[in-house]
């Protein structure tokens, strides 16, 4: 077990950095410790979306390099740092598409240097893709083009999870894509909810759903570690909270406000 | 019973009408009236049409993580999808990166979510954009995250069914790689679709009205369609459907 200080050291600058999609298990205390720490250069990879923590980290300027499908707050509409961030050309993009960036995580999974993906033969996501090309069935049962995806291996994966256990054990539950994260990046780090007493893989009703320690690079406790956003079974987004962040964050100096007394401040009273 | 509708109403069962006789529809997020449609198909089918709703915790059949509806797809366990778009065209090309000249874009769109994928392999895609102005539907889209025909040599199972969006219902011609008109909403017009419209499509003779939704889909949407939407979307269906079980 560690603190969330040390795993946000443990996210070097440069790295790249494997983040789920809000409705899964994002970390955000993590995202706002990195921010304190200053982290620099970062680049991240959405699986297959990114929503709140890709908008905090750009906005904080730990971003150089984002590569996902998409960047969606959901409901809450467009995301503002990260609309900010294209307009002054502060990022470089690399987007992709959810299922070749799933596919690409799977053959780093199977540690295979490529994989072919299905359809996006035509779409201009490719002509800008230089770890994307076309190939061809080798067994000639096709004859058409296929897309070919480069495998991804993150540095790093961070999750929120609801349980995690002294071994290094950590409970996704149905959330799979944070077991296809694991599997495929060089280590994973996660705060969790709730630290079990035993061991998650010797219950037969949880072990399906728990990521084994030996793909976890280290654990923190963090009760409501992905507040403000919402954990899946656990609870809701704090709406509120936000909305706030959404109206402040749509200038830079509302954004430094924001960061100022939820990031900061509290660092700087520990 | 008020028999009245919302245009949001008209939207739903028009989407309905289109998804009959299906075996297993998905529905992306953030999209409530694709949504609200599939359930009410759903609930004409007498259960037999399943339903998958992303980002439902109740709707959602899959327990391999977000690869799952995609792995589906590719395996046209999928009948129907829904896509929009920031910008579509008339070859029914759909932009969901946005306006400009990439990677230097004016305005940014979320990006191309599965599109990309989708597209190809499920076989009905009904596009829907509620907003019809000649700002989204383009002679050229500025960038295709999904291209809306493809040349015969490439794997293609799926493609554009139709266009709905507030106006109007297009089909879509797959060798004339066009959009035909096929019915104008009641309170809109021929004239008003084309002022809005920034491609070119072809008409039929006769100009029809898309059916408004008769007394049963009514009371069917308001009643255990709209609770079911209620789950995913509570204040969509709280403001089309006074839902009452709505937050």
């Amino acid at each position: 077990m560690t603190s969330i200080d040390d795993l946000a050291v443990r996210i070097p600058d440069g790295a790249t950095l494997a983040l789920a999609p809000d409705y899964s298990g994002v970390s955000m205390v993590t995202i706002r410790a990195l921010i304190a720490r200053g982290a620099k250069d970062l680049h991240l990879i959405g699986v297959p979306s990114v929503g709140f923590q890709g908008d905090m980290l750009i906005g904080a300027g730990c971003v150089a390099t984002l590569e996902t499908a998409a960047v969606t707050l959901d409901e809450y509409g467009p995301a503002p740092r990260f609309n900010a961030a294209i307009k002054g050309e502060k990022i470089r993009m690399i987007d992709g598409t959810c299922p070749a960036i799933h596919a690409g995580l799977q053959a780093a999974e199977k540690g295979i240097p490529f994989i072919p993906v299905r359809g996006i033969v035509g779409s201009d996501l490719l002509a800008h893709r230089d770890d994307w090309t076309l190939g061809q069935d080798p067994f000639g049962e096709e004859d058409g083009p296929i897309v070919m995806v480069k495998a991804i291996r993150p540095d790093v994966t961070l999750i929120h999870a609801p349980l995690a256990d002294r071994h290094g054990n950590v409970w996704i539950g149905v959330r799979r894509e944070m077991m296809l994260m694991a599997h495929a990046a060089k280590t994973t780090l996660v705060t969790a909810e709730k630290i079990h007493d035993g061991d998650l893989l010797a219950d037969e009703q949880l072990a399906p759903g728990t990521i084994p320690g030996l793909y976890i690079g280290g654990v923190a406790e963090a009760e409501k570690g992905a507040w403000p956003c919402g954990l899946f079974g656990r609870y809701g987004p704090d709406d509120a909270h936000l909305k706030d962040y959404l109206a402040r964050a749509r200038t830079e100096d509302g954004f430094a406000s924001y960061l100022d007394e939820f990031v900061f401040a509290p660092k700087a009273a520990e | 019973m008020n028999t009245d509708f919302a245009p949001e109403e008209l939207l739903i069962a028009t989407v309905a009408d289109m998804l009959e006789g299906l075996g297993h529809v998905a529905v992306g997020a953030q999209s409530p009236i694709p949504g609200s449609a599939a359930l009410l198909a759903r609930a004409r089918s007498g259960g037999s049409l399943r339903v998958s709703m992303l980002g439902s915790e109740t709707h959602s059949p899959f327990t391999d993580g977000g690869r799952e509806l995609f792995d589906c797809a590719a395996q046209g366990r999928i009948d129907a999808f829904f896509l929009g778009g920031g910008q579509i065209d008339g070859q029914a090309n759909i932009n969901l990166v946005g306006i400009g000249d990439y990677p230097d874009t004016k305005v940014r769109f979320p990006g191309s979510f599965g599109s990309a994928y989708l597209y190809f392999l499920v076989p009905r895609v009904i596009l829907f954009r509620e907003e019809h102005t000649a700002r989204v539907l383009v002679p050229r889209v500025d960038f295709v995250s999904a291209p809306g025909v493809s040349d015969k040599n490439t794997y293609r199972k799926g493609g554009p069914h139709a266009l709905v969006t507030g106006r109007c219902v297009f089909d879509f011609d797959d060798a004339a790689k066009r959009f035909r008109l096929q019915s104008v909403h009641p309170g809109h017009t021929v004239d008003e679709v084309r002022e809005h419209t920034g491609f070119d499509f072809d008409m039929p003779e006769d100009m029809p009205e898309t059916p408004a939704p008769d007394a049963n889909t009514l009371a069917l949407l308001r009643g255990d369609v709209a609770d079911a939407v209620a789950e995913r979307y509570p204040a969509f269906a709280a403001r089309v459907f006074g839902n009452a079980n709505a937050a």
